[in-house]
């Protein structure tokens, strides 16, 4: 098997897979948005309660693959706490950690647990699984639009 | 074990497909550094260079437009283009090749049917029977169609093991009923529908059938006299032919009474300002230049097909399916949707908490190629209450050693996934 594939699904994102952190509907969120990925059914909910420009909680439901579900986890265990500001500053790190803009070292102090996603970026199909939890809880924030689809 | 053993010798000795892989050049390279095992020909088939040799000779020596030109040329592509209906009508064993459109595959095959016979038909209140497992491109085109006319759609369901369940057919069809349409084999489940019962039952009633055909004339002997079916589609491609060619099958009586599909060149047969006549059939439904290579490469295709002779490449996979699917039973955590007796070689499953799309991802980098999704059966998903499956699907070029080697695979991504 390649490395790169090893890379793709490292430990930490089959065990955030396995065990997904923050897994649970939110009745007093602020924020709420679904996204969707049709081509290949992956679908999650995402809440989001925020207070005085403060993430206070995070959590989402749903399903899909390994990558995405993962993504999903970490995503939320990452803006948990965090600014608006921040939380739109991690957005676009990740972003251009899968689609291989920037390399993980670039953003080694900032990224933590993100950076085991940068291997997303040597298989382009896999870039929708690993963004759609992350665009939902942007695009909630932003108040876009009542669904997201990454096709 | 030894039972096994000479059963795959005694089925060698039918069908060896060591003798016709050579002739599939895409088959003979590697894909992440390990030979391509293609198992997914559910979505498409791959091409022998016999196909690919027609196409290529047509461009060299024959291009010209169909139906019109006086010179050779012209005359060479027509005489290769209706040769292939001919060809395309004997398949199936159709009394003529009048009976013979050509489209662009099994979905407009079906938006022909829904198009130029529904429209014209169908009236307020009147109501289409399918089943609960079509492909989308068999129920899609009925929505659109009923939601226009005022029309209904009614379902037959499936059952837990993939088949479908009678005693609601019996109750749904009804006067009301104007067409029964159901998928002959299932894309999902592999099941092979009983499809002379589903139509004696309707024609009892006096209601045409039509039978989406794609995934069951590419591995089945049919015959239409026999089937008596009213309508049925299917596509080029998932029986070694081209992409963009497909035909649509119907009774005589049903096609003169149809309206055309589209209008354009060569539908018509007088044309005026105002208005104009339209064409004998099949003509009167091919509007514009066909898919001419394509037409090419379908007959070279359905040559290729009888040469090695449909029965024989039932039988060859009935058995391979058979073993594949005793090889996976053994798999702890294996789910495996549809167990009809009368089936396909097409398989549908679940590896424990495995997501089908990372599966398929493993598989691949190991050289495998399957299907991953809901396979254009959303509402079969739905019913079995899942997202998606992982699909492996054969054809008469798969070996029992390639499936040896996809079970070992199966294995060892649950030790990777689970680590």
């Amino acid at each position: 098997m390649k490395d790169e594939f090893r890379e793709l699904y490292q430990e930490i994102i089959l065990e955030h897979n396995r065990s997904p952190r923050n897994y649970r509907k939110m009745d007093d969120c602020t924020h709420v948005l679904e996204g969707r990925n049709p081509l290949c059914g992956d679908h999650y909910i995402i809440y989001l309660k925020v207070k005085d420009d403060i993430i206070e909680d995070v959590s989402f439901e749903g399903s899909g693959c390994a990558i995405s579900k993962a993504s999903a986890s970490v995503m939320s265990t990452t803006i948990k706490g965090k600014s608006l500001a921040e939380a739109n500053e991690y957005f676009e790190i990740f972003h251009k950690l899968v689609t291989g803009e920037a390399d993980a070292d670039a953003y080694f102090e900032k990224a933590g647990k993100i950076a085991a996603f940068s291997g997303v970026s040597e298989f382009p199909v896999r870039v929708k699984c690993a963004s759609l939890a992350w665009h939902t809880m942007h695009n909630a924030l932003e108040n876009k639009a009542d669904k997201v689809s990454t096709e | 074990m030894e039972a096994l053993q000479s059963e795959k010798i005694n089925i060698k000795t039918t069908l060896d497909p060591y003798k016709y892989r050579p002739d599939f050049p895409i088959l003979s390279q590697k894909v992440h550094d390990n030979t391509l095992v293609y198992f997914d020909n559910a979505a498409t088939t791959q091409k022998p260079i016999q196909v690919i040799e027609s196409i290529n000779q047509y461009y060299r020596i024959s291009n010209a437009n169909v139906h019109r030109a006086i010179h050779l040329l012209g005359e060479r592509a027509t005489n290769g283009y209706e040769e292939a209906r001919v060809r395309a009508a004997r398949f199936i064993n159709a009394e003529s090749e009048r009976q013979i459109v050509f489209t662009r595959g099994t979905t407009e095959s079906i938006n022909l049917v829904a198009n130029s016979w529904g429209r014209k038909f169908l009236e307020p209140g009147d109501e289409i029977i399918l089943t609960e497992m079509e492909h989308h491109s068999n129920l899609i085109p009925w929505q659109l169609l009923t939601h226009q006319m005022g029309a209904k759609l009614r379902f037959i369901p499936f059952k837990a093991d993939g088949t479908l369940d009678f005693p609601v057919f019996e109750q749904i069809l009804s006067n009301k009923t104007k067409l029964v349409a159901v998928i002959h084999m299932s894309n999902v489940f592999g099941t092979i529908n009983p499809i002379k019962r589903i139509i004696r039952m309707a024609h009892d009633r006096g209601v045409p059938v039509l039978l989406d055909a794609a995934q069951s004339v590419p591995h089945l002997p049919i015959d239409v006299q026999n089937l008596d079916c009213d309508f049925l589609a299917f596509s080029g491609h998932k029986m070694l032919g081209p992409t963009g060619i497909g035909a649509l099958y119907a009774k005589v009586r049903l096609l003169e009474n149809m309206d055309p599909y589209q209008g354009g060149g060569e539908m018509i047969s007088s044309v005026w300002l105002e208005n104009a006549t339209w064409n004998e059939i099949p003509h009167k439904f091919e509007a514009g230049t066909p898919n001419i290579a394509g037409a090419f490469g379908f007959k070279a295709a359905m040559d290729y097909l009888d040469n090695i002779g449909m029965q024989k490449i039932t039988l060859y996979e009935q058995a391979i399916t058979t073993y594949a699917l005793d090889k996976m039973m053994e798999i702890d955590g294996m789910i495996i949707y549809g167990s009809a007796p009368e089936r396909g070689g097409a398989i549908s499953f679940n590896l424990g908490n495995i997501h089908p799309h990372d599966l398929a991802h493993y598989l691949d980098q190991q050289g495998i190629a399957v299907r991953a999704g809901h396979h254009c059966a959303q509402t079969v998903m739905r019913k079995l209450n899942i997202a998606a499956t992982t699909r492996a699907s054969f054809y008469f070029y798969n070996t029992f050693e390639e499936v040896d080697y996809f079970v070992e695979q199966l294995k060892s991504a649950v030790a990777f996934f689970n680590f």
